[in-house]
């Protein structure tokens, strides 16, 4: 079964898993981390409380939640077909996963915003810094290190979901396990992606761990 | 320290809640003229709305009714930017320090620099200046999780100093400090006053802080202002109920003194836990009564106070008094309870 031509094909299944997950993830960040910003700031104990459009986006970001991404998957497949030209592939998988990924990003670092002191954003307001200020030299920073924890824990599982695309045809180590494990019974081939994807959310969900502890100062 | 005009003027405020069950009037009507130069205490217990208070005179709370004038600016008629820029006058410590946990110590001094747009150079060297004036040069790079609590409070104060405040807010700073560290910070405090002239409002419920440090003293009891006057005054001769509650903390034996030469005795930590008074009697010769006592042994070091009633003649009540003050206590005559 090692023959060149699977193994060249499984490097590639690799190398598009990998894209695809990366790629999705800094652009699911690009739209979850503002959201997720908004949801804190705007909160009733924020900074800048507005409770119609909290509600407003809390909903739309639970609405999306609850979608289950396979049919998320399906659904978007025209937009992804507007935007990329193809719903196939591993480039057309990146919409649908940042579609799915950002709501709970946008969770995700909401949380991790909450846990900043209150103590010390109001010693920031009392030194006069703006709304703007607090946000990115108190907020941000102070929660560093839950943030990198979160993002190790957004990649392994966009790269769950990017696995999932290969039913609709996405590419990626996810596309090889379902079409020779899954639809031609190459238990093999299909141990191999798995044991693959297991070592890509390893390497990232430690890397994630160690700069986190690295970065923290608390202790 | 040289007192004048008003620095902050406190005129008709009062703060209201809204919650789910309806209103909370927190402040009803506070009337207050904080002097330029002076350490000025407000006293209350928890939950009298001191704290609230404090957060009205630079606007972190606004108030419901009423306004602050902070050297003779309104700022209730404040654009948010005005208020922004005014705040940097106006620096502040929290019982909790509020440092920022992932910056150093010399960032976290930087950090009112930063915001008030100085150059990062000038800044570091005005955190170092500041650092040094606190007694922490060596921690500079240290983070906040590395330091004790009067360390991270100093850190605090320099960070307070950094944009030459006109006034300093306490709120309730060394109520998370054992006694020795808070005599420290308060001298730090004092210090301060004493050499740069900044006006300080120590927010506290404990009466030995104001004693220590402050020149006047306000008391807020139920939303209101009990009572203002110096500090020495409102000890010897508390006029109101809530005054006489902080001076003597278990109101209820203050009804029963009797006499009129009665001394307090305040044990602030410079003396040793040693049998004072016992001594006293013996050296004298002559029985005092013991009519209040609350004390502690921290570390091997008196707190608390004790009320004794002098001997008739009054020449030997004066000699008692100079041998207590010589043992290194503070020693006042009270008179007029109940």
């Amino acid at each position: 079964m090692f023959d060149p031509v699977v193994v060249k094909m499984l490097a590639l299944g690799f190398l598009e898993s990998l894209y695809m997950t990366l790629i999705s993830s800094v652009l699911a960040y690009v739209i979850g981390l503002p959201l997720g910003i908004i949801l804190v700031v705007t909160d009733n104990g924020g900074i800048k409380p507005a409770p119609g459009l909290n509600r407003v986006l809390g909903s739309i970001i639970n609405l999306l939640r609850s979608v289950p991404f396979l049919i998320l998957l399906i659904t978007v497949i025209p937009i992804t077909r507007a935007i990329v030209g193809t719903s196939i592939g591993p480039t057309a998988t990146i919409v649908p996963l940042v579609i799915g990924a950002s709501p709970f990003i946008a969770r995700l670092v909401e949380t991790s915003l909450k846990e900043v002191d209150k103590g010390v954003i109001e010693a920031a307001q009392s030194m006069g810094a703006s709304n703007f200020e607090i946000i990115y030299k108190v907020m941000l920073p102070e929660a560093r290190p839950s943030l990198i924890l979160g993002a190790a824990f957004s990649v392994t599982t966009i790269l769950g979901y990017s696995a999932l695309t290969g039913f609709v045809g996405g590419g990626g180590l996810g596309d090889i396990a379902i079409r020779y494990g899954y639809y031609r019974y190459q238990t093999d081939i299909m141990l191999i992606t798995v044991v693959l994807l297991v070592i890509i959310v390893q390497v990232f969900q430690e890397i994630g761990m160690r700069i986190a502890k690295l970065s923290d100062k608390r202790k | 320290m040289r007192t004048g005009t008003s620095l902050i003027q406190i005129r008709g405020l009062s703060k209201v809640f809204q919650s789910s069950s309806g209103d909370v009037h927190v402040l009803e009507d506070i009337n207050l003229d904080i002097k330029q130069g002076e350490i000025f205490g407000i006293i209350g217990m928890s939950g009298a709305g001191k704290s609230t208070l404090v957060r009205c005179l630079n606007f972190l709370e606004k108030p419901t009714q009423g306004t602050v004038f902070f050297d003779n600016q309104d700022l209730s008629a404040l654009s948010l930017k005005e208020l922004y820029k005014i705040r940097q006058s106006m620096g502040m410590i929290f019982q909790q320090f509020n440092l920022l946990m992932q910056r150093n110590v010399l960032r976290n001094v930087c950090f009112p620099l930063e915001i008030a747009g100085i150059k990062k150079k000038e800044a570091e060297e005005r955190a170092y200046e500041l650092l040094k004036l606190v007694g922490l040069s060596d921690k500079a790079h240290a983070y906040p999780s590395q330091l004790s609590g009067g360390q991270k409070q100093r850190v605090a104060i320099a960070r307070a100093l950094a944009n030459n405040p006109k006034v300093i807010l306490c709120d309730e700073a060394t109520s998370a400090l054992d006694p020795a560290t808070t005599q420290g910070v308060l001298a730090l405090l004092k210090d301060i006053n004493n050499r740069l002239g900044i006006t300080i409002v120590i927010i506290t419920h404990e009466m030995s802080v104001v004693e220590e440090v402050c020149q006047r003293v306000a008391i807020i009891d139920n939303k209101r202002i009990a009572e203002v006057g110096y500090v020495k005054d409102i000890f010897t001769k508390p006029t109101t109920d809530a005054a006489r509650r902080l001076v003597f903390p278990e109101g209820k034996r203050v009804e029963h003194f009797t006499g009129n030469r009665c001394c307090r005795i305040v044990f602030d930590g410079s003396s040793s836990f040693e049998p004072v008074i016992a001594n006293m009697v013996l050296e004298f010769r002559q029985t005092v009564n013991i009519i209040f006592a609350d004390t502690k042994n921290i570390d091997g070091k008196a707190f608390g106070q004790i009320v004794i009633q002098l001997p008739e003649d009054k020449l030997m009540g004066e000699k008692m008094m100079a041998y207590l003050r010589n043992r290194g206590l503070t020693v006042e005559e009270v008179h007029d309870f109940v």
